[in-house]
């Protein structure tokens, strides 16, 4: 019993951090049908400037900030003065953005070293609670508290907003909104912002648990490619439902068929992928 | 333009004439291809590996057997087909007279072939596949560092015997390094009256290790964790941030120093064993480890040392041949004869199969000086490749794998 449960907890804290990556990944391959290959390394560029904030003598919640801050500029930067200029060809921006992955992951590199780096726990989520005879992390519990709420942020965002109803406008049909007024230019920047936003705070959460190093980019990018197409492009339902199954998968398939540990997570993407091919809650995108 | 160029051409055929001359004289450049790693996952390997391999070269002033040094980098990225290009480069078009290098075994296999055909000596700095010296040895190969069991024989005898520990449960990555330290250890521990109850392999590129931590069976008397590059960082912070409380038997890179420093409380108390620790004491090692701590503001690990012995044997054959590098066939036996009295390892002594003997540390991490250390416990010295069994028995039994390791008749 106790093994379903820790797994389970497990699951549902890795879900959680799947869920703060992909998010912002879901929300720009929907509207801009661009897949951002750079997400990865936002996530990873945004754990070394927290690192770098941390290290500096700014504590935990400051340094998520840092993170959040940094790479949100830089992804407006980069949809203004790149992805911009390349607006109607989809594979020439999905090129420049894995372009972009290598050249912040060498930039990491140079600045930061190769070193892995731990992220020191936030004061007061170090330790462990006790339910029982089970043991469970403080702050991946923690995790678990972001993620839900920054779901409901995100949901209030996108449903109850005039900002949230152009997002979904432009996703559902890109023409019939500009058709409408809606300046889609400053809607893709904004979006663009918001999940580089989230990356490089997901980025500061996620490295107490999964430290910091060169090479996490390219470890998170296909986790959150197998939830955006497993959950649906565009869908934040679709996201959090993918995150949580693909969570699962992980921690209950690593435990129950370990020989399996290395296609368990493409196993569920592929049966989408054929049953399915916009993803359990995505909608064929025009 | 045109005189200029022709100026230019003149004077470059005139160089050119002149570095012929030189060589021809034994007077050149002694070129060593050097390989590394400087983008990528194991760049920070590969950034220590060239600091070891600069200050031997540096405390030599440029020079081995009266003849000056010309170092030539490439960068392998850490991928073996990379590794195969490069390595063609450094023979064919840069004209080395040596290897050193590269960082991985995958890299190491990938080049083996072209290693034999092209007849150039290789001394590995750090890749440790066990069959490279084995089952499978390139007579054009010699090894700086130990194999992947090497260390950890004596690693498993001690815990056997002198922690008393029976039930053991092993994590390791699942690629060839974790599977060969794996089984080396569970061999030795078994042989000794111990169990091995439990193994966890998990992929190289696990992003958490919750699930892993969570499954070790809470029975066992100790967890022997075996993981290279920045894993041990990841298991052993998660480790304990489950509040798991059974002691840690560390593989040689789980705690190296070239990760310990960036580890904290998590560390402390980790028993491991290695071929190096920083902090050994004696006068040759103490030297080494305060010339790159002024240099580099570190402690020097397994790929700083690797890279320097590296080095150091090169150095040592080179002088016996005093300069005369052009025979390579002459060259690859004055290697594999290298006998070093006093190094960073201890004395060197190299068997038939290009493998040095090597002084195995047991080493615990304590707080000292105000950086974690890998103290030393205890010294076996002169280990074998094969343990205490017999060459010929040991290379019979199937190289280790992920399965059970074969025991062997004693």
């Amino acid at each position: 019993m106790n093994f379903w449960i820790i797994q389970g907890l497990n699951g549902l804290a890795f879900g959680s951090l799947l869920f703060i990556l992909a998010a912002g990944f879901s929300l720009i391959f929907g509207l801009m049908r661009v897949a951002n290959l750079a997400h990865g390394a936002y996530f990873m560029l945004g754990a070394y400037v927290g690192l770098a904030a941390l290290d500096a003598g700014l504590n935990f919640w400051l340094a998520v900030l840092a993170g959040a801050a940094v790479v949100g500029v830089l992804g407006g930067i980069v949809e203004r003065l790149v992805l911009r200029r390349l607006s109607g060809k989809p594979l020439a921006q999905v090129l420049v953005t894995l372009g972009i992955a290598f050249i912040i992951a060498d930039g990491c590199l140079w600045l930061w070293s190769g070193d892995p780096r731990p992220v020191p726990m936030p004061p007061g989520f170090e330790g462990v609670y006790r339910f029982g005879s089970v043991a469970f992390p403080k702050y991946r519990l923690f995790v678990v508290a972001v993620a839900v709420a920054l779901a409901v942020a995100l949901w209030l965002l996108l449903e109850r907003s005039r900002l949230g109803a152009m997002i979904r406008a432009g996703v559902d049909d890109m023409d019939m909104a500009r058709a409408m007024g809606i300046r889609t230019s400053l809607l893709f920047t904004t979006v663009f912002c918001l999940g580089s936003v989230l990356a490089g705070a997901g980025g500061v959460l996620a490295g107490p648990i999964l430290s910091v190093y060169p090479g996490l980019d390219s470890d998170m990018l296909p986790l959150a490619l197998v939830v955006v197409i497993l959950g649906g492009a565009g869908s934040l339902t679709g996201a959090f439902i993918g995150s949580l199954i693909i969570g699962f998968i992980y921690s209950y398939g690593q435990a129950l068929l370990p020989d399996l540990a290395y296609v368990i997570l493409f196993l569920p993407m592929v049966l989408v992928l054929t049953l399915r091919p916009s993803g359990l809650l995505g909608r064929r995108l025009a | 333009m045109l005189k200029l160029t022709a100026t230019v051409s003149l004077a470059a055929l005139s160089v050119g004439f002149l570095i012929e001359a030189a060589q021809a004289q034994g007077q050149g450049p002694i070129k060593v291809g050097f390989m590394t790693v400087r983008s990528g996952a194991l760049a920070a390997g590969g950034r220590q590996m060239e600091e070891g391999l600069q200050l031997c070269i540096d405390q030599r002033n440029g020079m081995m057997g009266g003849r000056k040094v010309e170092v030539v980098t490439a960068d392998t990225a850490g991928q073996p087909a990379l590794t195969k290009t490069k390595a063609q480069e450094l023979v064919e078009r840069d004209k080395v007279d040596v290897l050193i290098g590269p960082l991985a075994a995958f890299e190491a296999l990938a080049i083996d072939d072209y290693i034999r055909q092209a007849k150039i000596p290789i001394i590995s700095p750090s890749a440790a596949a066990e069959d490279l010296t084995q089952r499978k040895p390139n007579p054009w190969f010699v090894r700086a560092v130990g194999t992947s069991a090497q260390a950890h024989h004596p690693l498993a005898e001690y815990v056997a015997k002198e922690l008393g520990y029976k039930k053991i449960a092993i994590i390791a990555d699942d690629f060839a390094f974790g599977h060969e330290i794996a089984a080396g250890f569970q061999r030795v521990f078994e042989e000794n009256g111990g169990k091995v109850v439990q193994k966890l392999w998990p992929p190289l590129n696990t992003a958490d290790y919750g699930s892993y931590v969570t499954q070790l069976d809470p029975d066992v008397d100790a967890v022997f964790a075996a993981f290279a590059g920045g894993n041990g960082i990841k298991f052993l912070g998660q480790y304990k941030n489950y509040g798991s409380t059974k002691p840690v038997i560390g593989a040689m890179t789980t705690v190296d120093e070239g990760v310990l420093k960036s580890m904290g409380s998590e560390a402390v108390g980790v028993i491991s064993s290695g071929w190096y620790s920083a902090a050994i004491q004696t006068p040759a090692n103490t030297k080494f480890v305060e010339a790159i701590r002024a240099k580099y503001k570190a402690d020097p690990g397994y790929y700083t040392v690797g890279a320097y012995m590296a080095c150091e044997f090169l150095a040592s054959a080179v002088d016996q041949l005093k300069g005369k590098v052009d025979d390579k066939d002459a060259l690859i036996k004055a290697l594999r004869e290298v006998k070093i009295s006093e190094s960073p390892y201890g004395a060197v002594k190299i068997d038939e199969l290009g493998q040095p003997l090597m002084d195995i540390t047991i080493r615990k991490v304590e707080q000292k000086n105000g950086r974690l250390q890998n103290v030393v416990l205890k010294t076996y010295p002169a280990v074998s490749q094969f343990w205490t069994w017999k060459p010929e028995a040991f290379l019979k039994s199937a190289v280790y794998g992920r399965g059970n390791p074969e025991p062997i008749a004693r």
